[in-house]
């Protein structure tokens, strides 16, 4: 945390507030403060820094030290709209500076070239809303470099076939292989398959006041004590309070935009810690507050002008939800992988990216990865083959021989845009603060899990070729719970079928930007973030461009 | 597999990505207060019972020793988990006292009822421990087949119990359970947390991704 960052005052209109800073909004913190503008950035959570995290499994994971809290803030689910949704975890998502980029896996795969043109290919998907993207690969490819570049990611370019074309290589080479990722690789390419060494947002060389990664095994849920994880924390906020125009807010939870007469937004109402408000004035307003929370601050700030919530004339605002199919099928091997050491994913296959559905029978694709995302105690609930009884000699001698020689593969696919499937306003439930509470409706199209069965099957092909001696996975199921927040406020250059158009503006209010998971047209097969990041680097080109040209204030 | 167990799992284990570690360790809220035993574990001080009375304290570990037994590798008595729970409960883990207080002469009540004459679990063999504990879990094929009455806060005291003994097992030993690192032994965990490769078997002698795709290939014409 930088001290010589400025104190605004909520009063002071500056340039821009921007709501949330994780993925998206450390990032655009970063760009726009960089580029002369004064910024707040107003984040949920506290300011955590690097020495606050620990691997403490209790503290992190159960008490939810760096995600929202269930309790504060509870969620309720129900699979259509015809339900009454009960009280249920629906979701996990950062909340501390940094946001989800804080405690992810930090797989970074750029989406392909047909994640964008997808419904051109395959046409009309029936109980689908797939549609394009008004943007191409070709228009986000310089800010997925810039990405790698300035944000920092690890990676071997050229060593998938199926990679879409980049203007340049990763700037550091691929973290060391692991176990796991020596079994993936040899058995996918004995099956004819091409993997190749992940991505991941992981430095594998040190950086100026970061240091590579030392492997310490608690990517998954965990902060990174070393900086190593290129989160906005490590890699875009710091930069951003260098400039000294840009004030992080922590503890600061928006609860409306607030508008004008004229239909302009003229800043965030929020509470701080103590539940007392405020509303920090600005000239235009960035929401980045990921695919849940940025539909609800919306429908939150519904007023007379928008009486179904702000920015909603197209009545899109937390549809089309979606939070990428797929699961795990484990593996146990002879010898020990110490797969608990170091991080999480060594290799990648990318064969099934695109997929005949003609001869498949659905739509869609994914990838495959070779990793362990457990800790000792997560393992022990939830790593241990089924049939293993849950305590006493036959339980411990499992969790004793399995603990080293265990495996994942991750089986990663898109998900087909529903529009029912959405984040809304619960009618009864409220949060600790009063507000109406997350409703989740979702059910997933059949065809997302007819792709993870058919992932699965290839999964269960490389543990056998990898001769594990023992395998299972259990069959996909419509899911209820998500951390993949995608889709909830698309873009698009129709406003009767899309929240924001191509420069990440609200088709109704013309200073209001959103850029986060809910902006993403297609779900891509899996790992958002890099595409998240991205998009905040092209939005902030736009919003610089159009502030420039004085299309903002004016 | 029983239908019902498969399904409890399948529940616990279908879902995706960063989920998976919410939704698969199925945290218990009451589980989250004993993280607060931290500072106490760290505490030179002799271990002294803080909740629990002596005789208590020896009914629970006799409970956890059967959870994780102890047999040529040390088990959960060695770990001191009865004393990771008893911090847990006294520190910020009041809500959790009353699932232990009820929960416990429940048990004993059932040692009663299934073994005449006896009133501890501690006084029974193993074999007869292991029946009143299979009686208490819901999820047990043994558990089912018994003709006792089935009482969901036992279940649910028998159940926290076990998720606190795991994790009393598991967890840092930097974080007030896993004495010596009893737990991580058995698993084979390293005390460290920082790596350098070769980190298995597998990846020993990997000769860089060049070499090995190249090699591969050879293979693959050969064939």
């Amino acid at each position: 945390m930088n001290v010589d960052q400025p104190k605004y005052k909520t009063s002071d209109e500056v340039d821009f507030v921007i709501i949330g800073s994780g993925a998206a909004g450390g990032v655009l913190a970063k760009e726009l403060s960089t580029n002369g503008f004064r910024v707040v950035v107003l984040e949920q959570g506290p300011y955590l820094t690097e020495a606050d995290f620990t691997h403490n499994e209790i503290e992190v994971l159960a008490m939810d030290k760096l995600t929202n809290h269930p309790k504060l803030q509870p969620t309720t689910v129900r699979k259509t709209p015809d339900e009454k949704a009960k009280p249920q975890r629906a979701l996990v998502y950062g909340r501390c500076v940094g946001g989800t980029s804080v405690h992810f896996t930090a797989n970074f795969w750029r989406f392909h070239e047909i994640d964008f043109v997808e419904r051109s290919k395959v046409g009309t998907i029936p109980g689908s809303t797939l549609t394009d993207w008004p943007i191409t690969y070709a228009d986000l490819e310089p800010y997925y470099t810039k990405v790698e570049w300035e944000i920092g990611v690890s990676g071997l370019a050229g060593a998938s076939p199926f990679d879409p074309p980049r203007s340049k290589p990763y700037p550091m080479p691929p973290l060391a292989v692991k176990s796991s990722g020596v079994l993936f690789e040899r058995a996918a390419r004995k099956l004819g398959w091409h993997p190749f060494p992940a991505p991941m947002a992981i430095l594998s060389q040190p950086r100026p006041g970061r240091s590579a990664c030392v492997q310490c095994g608690y990517c998954l849920g965990f902060g990174c004590e070393v900086g190593a994880k290129s989160s906005s924390l490590a890699a875009a906020i710091p930069v951003a309070e260098r400039t000294g125009r840009c004030e992080i807010r922590p503890n600061s939870y928006v609860y409306k935009i607030e508008l004008d007469a004229n239909g302009r937004a003229t800043g965030a109402l929020y509470f701080d810690e103590k539940r007392n408000t405020h509303l920090q004035k600005a000239k235009a307003v960035v929401v980045c507050a990921n695919g849940a929370e940025t539909p609800r601050l919306l429908l939150l700030s519904a007023n007379k002008q928008f009486p179904d919530g702000l920015a909603n004339s197209s009545g899109l605002v937390g549809k089309n939800l979606m939070f990428n199919s797929g699961g795990t099928v484990t593996g146990v091997y002879e010898h020990p992988l110490n797969d608990y050491k170091g991080y999480c994913v060594s290799r990648v296959l990318h064969d099934f990216y695109e997929l005949d559905h003609e001869k498949v029978g659905f739509y869609g694709g994914g990838g495959l990865d070779a990793r362990y995302d457990f800790t000792p105690i997560t393992f022990a609930f939830g790593g241990v083959p089924p049939e293993t009884p849950r305590w006493g000699k036959d339980f411990k001698a499992a969790l004793a021989h399995n603990f080293t020689r265990t495996m994942e593969i991750f089986c990663h696919g898109t998900s087909l845009p529903v529009e029912n499937n959405s984040f809304s306003l619960d009618p009864d439930l409220k949060d600790a603060w009063g507000l109406p509470a997350l409703r989740l409706t979702y059910k997933d199209h059949p065809d997302d899990l007819k792709l993870s069965s058919w992932l699965f099957e290839r999964a269960h092909a490389i543990h056998e070729a990898a001769a594990a001696v023992k395998k299972w996975s259990f069959p996909p199921q419509e899911q209820q719970f998500g951390v993949h927040l995608l889709g909830t406020c698309r873009m698009g250059q129709d406003a009767k079928t899309s929240v924001i158009n191509a420069d990440h503006r609200t088709h109704d209010v013309k200073n209001l930007f959103l850029c986060d998971g809910s902006s993403l047209v297609t779900s891509g097969r899996g790992q958002p973030t890099m595409t998240i990041m991205a998009l905040a680097f092209r939005a902030a080109d736009r919003i610089i461009a159009l502030a420039k040209r004085g299309e903002i204030s004016a | 597999m029983n239908e019902s167990v498969s399904r409890r799992r399948f529940l616990s284990r279908g879902v995706t990505g960063l989920s998976a570690v919410w939704a698969s360790a199925h945290w218990p809220a009451l589980l989250a207060a004993a993280t607060h035993a931290h500072q106490a574990a760290k505490s030179a001080a002799p271990p002294k019972f803080e909740f629990f009375t002596p005789e208590e304290a020896k009914e629970i570990d006799a409970i956890t020793s059967r959870i994780i037994p102890t047999d040529d590798t040390p088990g959960a008595h060695e770990a001191g988990v009865v004393y990771f729970i008893d911090r847990g409960l006294t520190t910020f883990g009041v809500d959790d006292q009353k699932t232990y207080r009820e929960g416990l002469p429940e048990l004993q009540a059932r040692v009663t009822e299934v073994f005449q004459g006896k009133s501890k679990f501690s006084e029974l063999t193993p074999e007869q421990q292991d029946e009143v504990l299979h009686s208490f879990d819901e999820e047990s094929p043994k558990g089912r087949q018994r003709r006792f009455r089935t009482s969901p806060g036992a279940q649910n005291f028998f159940e926290t119990l076990r998720q606190h003994t795991i994790a009393g097992f598991l967890i840092d030993p930097d974080y007030g359970g896993n004495h010596d690192a009893a737990g991580w032994k058995v698993i084979g965990r390293e005390r460290e947390h920082m790596f350098q490769p070769p980190f298995g078997y597998y990846d020993k002698g990997y000769p860089g991704w060049e070499v090995a795709a190249k090699a591969d290939m050879k293979e693959a014409e050969k064939k």
